[in-house]
């Protein structure tokens, strides 16, 4: 257990979601489930007040540390930890973006709003929110294509929570959630795609319709409302009700996925094939600005980042490790990066920090992109 | 493209998938009404919230609708889009309904994973022994809230809370057995499998 006030140990070790292993890693970067929960005869987080927000607190957290979850479970009040520390587990996909900030839905960022967050170290594999949009938000993330085994694990956790918590449940309606788009199964199974081919060849909007018409979402890295920077984009089920577990679960892992990764897969053959000239351009460009560039945005960092990710994977860039450039797709966004800094960065110093870091772990480079004082 | 019916331009194209199996469908704007298919299938709660519900019979006759837990209306869910309480679905049942189904591609009833707790002793039945379980649940609950009410010393407010305790158990005394049987079944995993 970590108490507050203490550095947090986690943020040196490699996050699961990149770790670039796994069933079909060269499309699927991640996968991911979640569960939400809320405890019985409790209003839902928006509508509680303050004194039930931190009850709910204290119950889910001596809940959490006392179910097992993990051989080493880290606990954190995010309303005491520091803005960076939050930020840090937001680019890490522990927590989100509004539990980093303390937005509660429909009212204004309060950062002392009473939340936290269990997270098992150092794989990152589970973390569980509390007082987000609901009570509890369980998560699992493994590294490539491996929903099951994503399910596997929040089911056991699930069990274990439950066994010393009363959920709300309806017989009709499932597990209750404060937004009626997750009741049901309240289960979300997402995972992570680098389509960088689908977006060259403009196929990307196909699919994009067709998964609007099988009732999925398709949203940026950091879901809901986030851009896709960097060719990523994360594919889940919007259906929660009249649906079980295992069905979702076979949808996703059996069906959707490997023909989405089947058609960037056919799309990058097709770009190699016909277009090749034009796609080795553009890779060796993206890392020609990367390895020598001295001012750098998020933005532009994760696009040539993309770009790069797609020469190592296809083995037109050779002297790259793919772990290397996943890496840097982390570490590169602004909490992270004043992590490694070790201090607090304006933007104007971010970017030169950035370039900086990035052409540090990318090297000079071997067999191309001569570097004559460019 | 004419519509099935021959008469005109089709403007309501769905592509439905069930089972597997694609099912296309063309049609003008009457008949689409008619088969019951909106075009506004699959797009976010949110967004049906204020589209569809500001439109349906409850909203028009401009009943105020309020859960009686928790006090939240249901003009503020179509604001929010959010509940405030676990009781809201019961108390907004017939307004969320149509709404579930259609943001669930049709689904209207929870299929999978049961908590054992909540529904150790389950019949199949669903009325009577949803109401003993939720007054079981309200129970446990209260009986949290009791522990944590005495602990702080709110003696008022603990023999208040006493009070519900003993008028709900005595309303139904199945919701006592209920309760102790999950205590007793906790340990025992059910099978997951159906």
């Amino acid at each position: 257990m970590t108490e507050p006030g203490q550095p947090i140990k986690i943020f040196n070790a490699r996050t699961e979601w990149l770790r670039g292993e796994g069933l079909s890693c060269d499309v699927v970067l991640s996968s991911r489930v979640r569960l939400a929960r809320n405890l019985a005869g409790l209003p839902f987080v928006a509508q509680a007040t303050r004194t039930d927000r931190r009850h709910i607190l204290d119950l889910c957290r001596a809940r959490l540390v006392g179910a097992g979850l993990a051989k080493q479970l880290m606990w954190l009040n995010l309303h005491d930890a520091p803005p960076i520390d939050r930020a840090v587990l937001a680019e890490r996909h522990l927590i989100s973006k509004q539990l980093a900030r303390g937005v509660l839905p429909g009212r204004d960022a309060a950062p002392d709003e009473p939340r936290g967050v269990a997270i098992s170290i150092p794989d990152e594999r589970l973390s569980v929110m509390v007082n987000e949009e609901d009570h509890l938000r369980l998560q699992t993330i493994r590294t490539g294509l491996d929903l099951r085994g994503c399910f596997e694990q929040i089911d056991a956790a699930d069990d274990s929570i439950e066994a010393g918590l009363d959920y709300a449940f309806h017989p009709r309606f499932g597990y209750l959630t404060a937004c009626p788009t997750n009741v049901g199964t309240g289960a979300r199974f997402s995972v992570m795609l680098h389509l960088p081919a689908l977006r060259m060849t403009g196929e990307i909007d196909k699919v994009k319709n067709a998964a609007e018409d099988m009732s999925l979402a398709i949203r940026g890295s950091h879901g809901e409302g986030s851009q896709n920077t960097g060719d990523i984009f994360q594919i889940s089920n919007q259906t929660t009700l009249g649906k079980s577990e295992d069905v979702l679960l076979a949808e996703m892992q059996d069906e959707i996925v490997p023909r989405v990764v089947e058609y960037e897969r056919r799309a990058r053959t097709m770009l190699l094939e016909r277009r090749r000239t034009i796609l080795e351009d553009k890779i060796h460009r993206a890392l020609g600005v990367l390895r020598g560039a001295r001012l750098m945005t998020v933005d532009e960092a994760m696009t040539l980042l993309s770009q790069v990710r797609l020469g190592v994977v296809l083995g037109l860039i050779e002297d790259l490790p793919q772990q290397t450039v996943n890496h840097l797709l982390l570490i590169v966004q602004p909490a992270h990066l004043q992590r490694i800094a070790n201090k607090e960065m304006p933007q104007g110093a971010r970017r030169i920090a950035r370039a900086d870091l990035i052409r540090e772990r990318l090297g000079p480079g071997t067999n191309e992109t001569p570097r004559n004082g460019q | 493209m004419l519509c099935e019916c021959g008469e005109r331009e089709a403007t309501v194209h769905e592509v439905i998938i069930k089972n597997g199996k694609k099912v296309e469908k063309h049609l003008c704007e009457v008949c689409a009404k008619n088969q019951g298919f909106d075009p506004k299938a699959g797009v976010p709660i949110s967004q049906l919230i204020s589209s569809f519900v500001l439109s349906s019979p409850g909203a028009k006759q401009g009943k105020a609708l309020v859960c009686p837990t928790c006090q939240t209306t249901y003009d503020s869910f179509k604001q929010s889009g959010l509940l405030g309480c676990p009781d809201c679905y019961d108390a907004f049942e017939d307004e969320l309904s149509p709404l579930l189904e259609r943001s669930h591609e049709g689904g209207t009833h929870h299929v999978g994973k049961q908590p054992k707790r909540a529904t150790a002793k389950r019949g199949r039945g669903v009325d009577p022994v949803m109401e003993a379980r939720k007054r079981a649940e309200q129970i446990k609950q209260l009986r949290h809230q009791l522990d944590t009410a005495l602990a702080g010393e709110q003696y008022e407010k603990a023999a208040g809370i006493r009070d519900e305790i003993r008028e709900l158990s005595e309303s139904d005394e199945a919701s006592e057995e209920l309760s102790e049987g999950e205590r007793n079944g906790e340990e025992s995993r059910e099978d997951q499998a159906s």
